[in-house]
């Protein structure tokens, strides 16, 4: 069976009342002329109602969503919202997401934002359209507009009980409105299933093998490729022998430009084996740094930037002025993205004109890149997102569209491109290797006066990342960094009087750099939370009082978040390390803390461990979580993120490293790349505070950013020993022991 | 070359054209069954796990000619009269899938150790499913959906 997959709004609204978006099985030329059909007139300006909504003749809502569910929840959260806003059905309401054609550029699902950002936009132009509905009910009914009542897509008169439905005054047309951001939107106080605990309509087909995937998506005539990666980065392509593979059954062709060498073959697993078995000879690449000496290596990059990214007072003044002088240096290990499914995707040249399906997590940023890559105009070029599998970030699905795109023009066939497990641990992006040093003065009375911050990560933004075919193929390509927005929580929001945070902005880092869930976030908050509790020991002071001492008074919310976490946490006031630890396994508790970037969701977060003091083991026994992201959507959904935050986190924190020698990445699997197991689980308390009046804020990733400090300072409070250096494996732990 | 195999309670027939395809390939692309994923091909994450006459097995190490008459199930198979099993429903009860690449496996392991130890404690649990990796962070939520499957 070939699956022809793409949400087909047609099919979405014959399914009268379905849970699901159910997705065409009908061959491409006919989806391709219905999808014809709806481009034309839909808009995708983020200025138009009609750009996020529509609504059909039976009154069935179809979202347009720019923002895409990661397997995060955000799918049912923005329906939640939408069928809030204009009372109608949860039900009723389905959504096609991250088609370039059809969705409008709400950027990249990143950052915390689909729900604060993108769901937002989403829930304007809700309230937009039920204020224009009712404007023409009004007239319809000949009855003033603040005589209606709206409920499930019926809209009633108090007085006279005329009525007339969404579907009779819109069905099936355009609002044509512009989107009003003073539209008023519902009173919280109204929410009927904003804030409820929704179940996700995808969790049925997942556990039933009905879900379709990214890796499942096939179409008709369609080829599998396989890249042979340079088994160094920077090797460059000698020769091949065509002669080593064409008895696999099912090899059809090896493709090669420049360095981009690959094979075509009929089925998945004869790729597999013809990218395993293909003899090529490339040159030596030695481009890497001495993995025993990163830190060197990072500390003597060039510097091409400043980010003062705080300056408060006069920082140098305060630091020269008599007091406790403390420093500390603090370094993050280079990660991967781990995503359980290698990246997949396929592409399509038709006509002359590309459609390329991928889990992409910004399909109107790779549609670009694609159209770059190939020489495209841009209007030739559609990006179609399908679920995959959890990315994190910016992993390998928009390298393997690269690889499906350029495999499918050179064979002129519709290509699938599966990476191997050895592709994703070796060639997506990573997070870049990231070193901190932070220095404070502390007064006579126990004060901090003075707090500066040195951040040594790679220069760039949140830009695009350069895809690896183009890179090998020597195609057009951007050839800049684009690590993330890696400078966010290098400042802190505690007041005290002199702080100075600088970002010394790195010409270049070892590994093609991208972001990895809270990227920056997590590492500066590792160093600014860890070097805190440095603080709060060197004056004999409560760590927990410590933060709660210096958050501005004003901010009632984190204050509240403080005083919360020491309750379920049953924080114990004094200060650390703990002076009655005895034996071998010792117990310690760390807590941290967050405004997320300064401006948004709080967290709060106490981990308890449990140290080996012999082997250097530490066992994270429990974390307890306090969470205020203002509204919550839905409960399950930021409970979930939680969940996988702290886990997760756990799991970077703990164990992951990427190993490398001079030429190329040799941690390619999950034995040289582990990640945490189920013996090693945390038990969890999570304490979510609803704040229904105030704006939804992320919770993807602000959890994160707060583990590895908390970690570290209960290893401190255990042992009064201090790990400056994630992961935390039992070497470096027995060697922080040993130095106390 | 035909291969005969017995999967989900029905014979099947399969022509491959590689002997040393694994089991996984023939269950995704020559049976439909989009249970069983991919994710390492060298039986280290558990993706692909499907049970070999009741025991949790990495489908993607196994070549297709190895697996002979022994009883091939898979994540469909837990299903009767298209309604999901009790583990099935215990783990959709739970919501305990975020991305859900990995669930399949997950469940194919779990139900192998509910079909030996219907109650079993936390300790064995974790133990049970140590050999499967699950990256978005449900591991408490999926320990949580396997205790509800066993207590139901």
């Amino acid at each position: 069976m070939n699956v022809h997959l793409k949400p087909s709004r047609r099919d979405i609204l014959k399914g009268t009342g379905a849970l699901v978006v159910a997705f065409s099985l009908t061959p491409p030329s006919e989806a391709l002329a219905f999808v014809g059909d709806a481009a034309i007139g839909k808009p995708v300006a983020l200025d138009q109602v009609d750009t996020f909504l529509a609504v059909d003749d039976k009154g069935l809502v179809t979202v347009y969503s720019g923002k895409v569910d990661l397997g995060t929840g955000i799918r049912i959260g923005i329906q939640q919202i939408v069928a809030e806003e204009l009372d109608v059905p949860l039900a009723n309401v389905s959504t096609i997401e991250g088609d370039t054609t059809l969705t409008p550029d709400q950027g990249p699902t990143f950052g915390s934002l689909s729900i604060q950002s993108g769901g937002m936009q989403i829930r304007q132009a809700a309230a937009t359209a039920r204020s224009a509905l009712l404007d023409q009910a009004a007239q319809r009914l000949g009855v003033a507009k603040d005589d209606l009542t709206v409920a499930d897509g019926i809209i009633t008169a108090k007085s006279g009980g005329g009525r007339v439905t969404y579907a009779e005054l819109i069905g099936g047309k355009n609002f044509s409105l512009k989107l009003d951001p003073a539209a008023p939107a519902k009173n919280p106080a109204d929410y009927k299933i904003v804030g409820k605990p929704v179940p996700r309509r995808d969790i049925p087909e997942k556990l039933t093998g009905k879900f379709t995937y990214m890796q499942d998506f096939r179409l008709p005539g369609m080829l599998h490729g396989s890249v042979v990666r340079p088994p160094t980065l920077g090797a460059t392509l000698q020769s091949v022998d065509e002669n080593s593979v064409k008895d696999i059954p099912g090899f059809v062709k090896i493709v090669r430009e420049g360095n981009f060498l690959a094979v075509v073959t009929e089925t998945e697993w004869a790729a597999v084996r013809a990218a395993r078995e293909i003899k090529a000879s490339w040159s030596n690449s030695d481009t890497l740094p001495d993995q025993a000496k990163l830190w060197d290596h990072v500390r003597a990059t060039k510097i091409v930037g400043n980010d003062v990214t705080s300056n408060i007072g006069d920082s140098a003044a305060a630091m020269a002025a008599d007091g406790k002088k403390l420093k500390a240096t603090y370094d993050f290990a280079i990660h991967t993205h781990g995503s359980i499914g290698p990246s997949c995707a396929v592409a399509e040249f038709k006509d002359g004109k590309l459609t390329c399906w991928s889990a992409s997590q910004a399909t109107h940023n790779l549609r670009k890149q694609l159209a770059q890559m190939m020489s495209m105009p841009l209007d030739d070029v559609r990006c179609i997102y399908v679920d995959g599998a959890g990315c994190y970030g910016r992993n390998g699905h928009e390298d393997a569209a690269g690889d499906a795109t350029l495999l499918a023009k050179l064979v002129g066939k519709p290509v699938r491109v599966q990476w191997s497990r050895a592709d994703e641990h070796g060639w997506d992006p990573k997070g870049p290797p990231t070193l901190i040093d932070m220095r404070a003065n502390i007064d006579a009375s126990g004060n901090i006066t003075a707090w500066e911050g040195d951040f040594f990560i790679p220069q760039g933004a949140a830009g695009m990342v350069d895809l690896v075919a183009a890179t090998l193929s020597n195609r057009p390509a951007d050839n800049k960094l684009s690590p993330g927005g890696i400078v966010n929580d290098s400042a802190i929001g505690y007041k005290i009087p002199n702080i100075k945070t600088v970002c010394r902005r790195l010409e270049t880092t070892p590994f093609r750099p991208s972001w990895i869930r809270a990227p920056g976030r997590m590492q500066n908050t590792f160093a600014n939370e860890s070097f805190l509790d440095e603080i709060a020991a060197a004056i004999n002071v409560d760590p927990l009082e410590l933060r709660v001492k210096y958050t501005d008074p004003a901010d009632k919310r984190g204050l509240e978040v403080l005083d919360r976490l020491a309750k379920v946490a049953k924080w114990e006031k004094r200060p650390s390390p703990r002076k009655d630890a005895t034996g071998n396994v010792v117990q310690g508790r760390g807590v941290s803390y967050v405004k997320y970037e300064l401006v948004r969701t709080y967290v709060g977060l106490v981990a308890d461990v449990e140290v080996d003091r012999t082997s250097g083991d530490v066992r994270v026994k429990k974390i307890y979580v306090v969470h205020d992201c203002g509204q919550i959507i839905n409960p399950n959904g930021v409970r979930a993120q939680i969940e996988g935050n702290v886990i997760q986190t756990v799991s970077r924190t703990m164990k992951e490293e990427i190993m490398f020698d001079r030429g190329m990445i040799t941690s390619l699997d999950w034995a040289s790349y582990p990640i945490l197991r189920f013996s090693e689980l945390p038990e969890l308390v999570i304490e979510l505070i609803d704040r229904p009046t105030e704006k939804p804020w992320g919770a993807g990733e602000p959890t994160s950013a707060l583990v590895s400090s908390a970690i570290a300072n209960a290893i401190f409070d255990a042992t009064g020993a201090r790990v400056r250096s994630v992961p935390f494996k039992p070497e470096k732990v027995k060697a922080a022991l040993r130095s106390t | 070359m035909k291969v005969s195999l017995h999967v989900n309670g029905k014979a099947e027939e399969v022509e491959i054209a590689d002997p040393s395809t694994p089991l996984l390939y023939v269950l995704r692309d020559n049976l439909q069954l989009h249970g069983p994923r991919f994710g390492c091909g060298l039986g280290q994450c558990g993706a692909c796990m499907v049970h070999i006459d009741g025991r949790a097995t990495f489908s993607c190490v196994m070549p297709v000619t190895a697996v002979g008459d022994r009883k091939v199930t898979t994540l469909e198979g837990l299903m009767t009269d298209g309604k999901p099993g009790k583990l099935q429903q215990a783990f959709i009860d739970e919501e305990a899938a975020q991305c859900g690449y990995c669930i399949s496996g997950m469940v194919m392991q779990a139900q192998a150790l509910l079909n030996k130890t219907p109650n079993p404690t936390d300790e064995q649990i974790r133990r049970h499913m140590e050999p499967n990796l699950c990256r978005c962070g449900t591991h408490v939520a999926i320990m949580r959906a396997i205790k509800r499957a066993a207590v139901a």
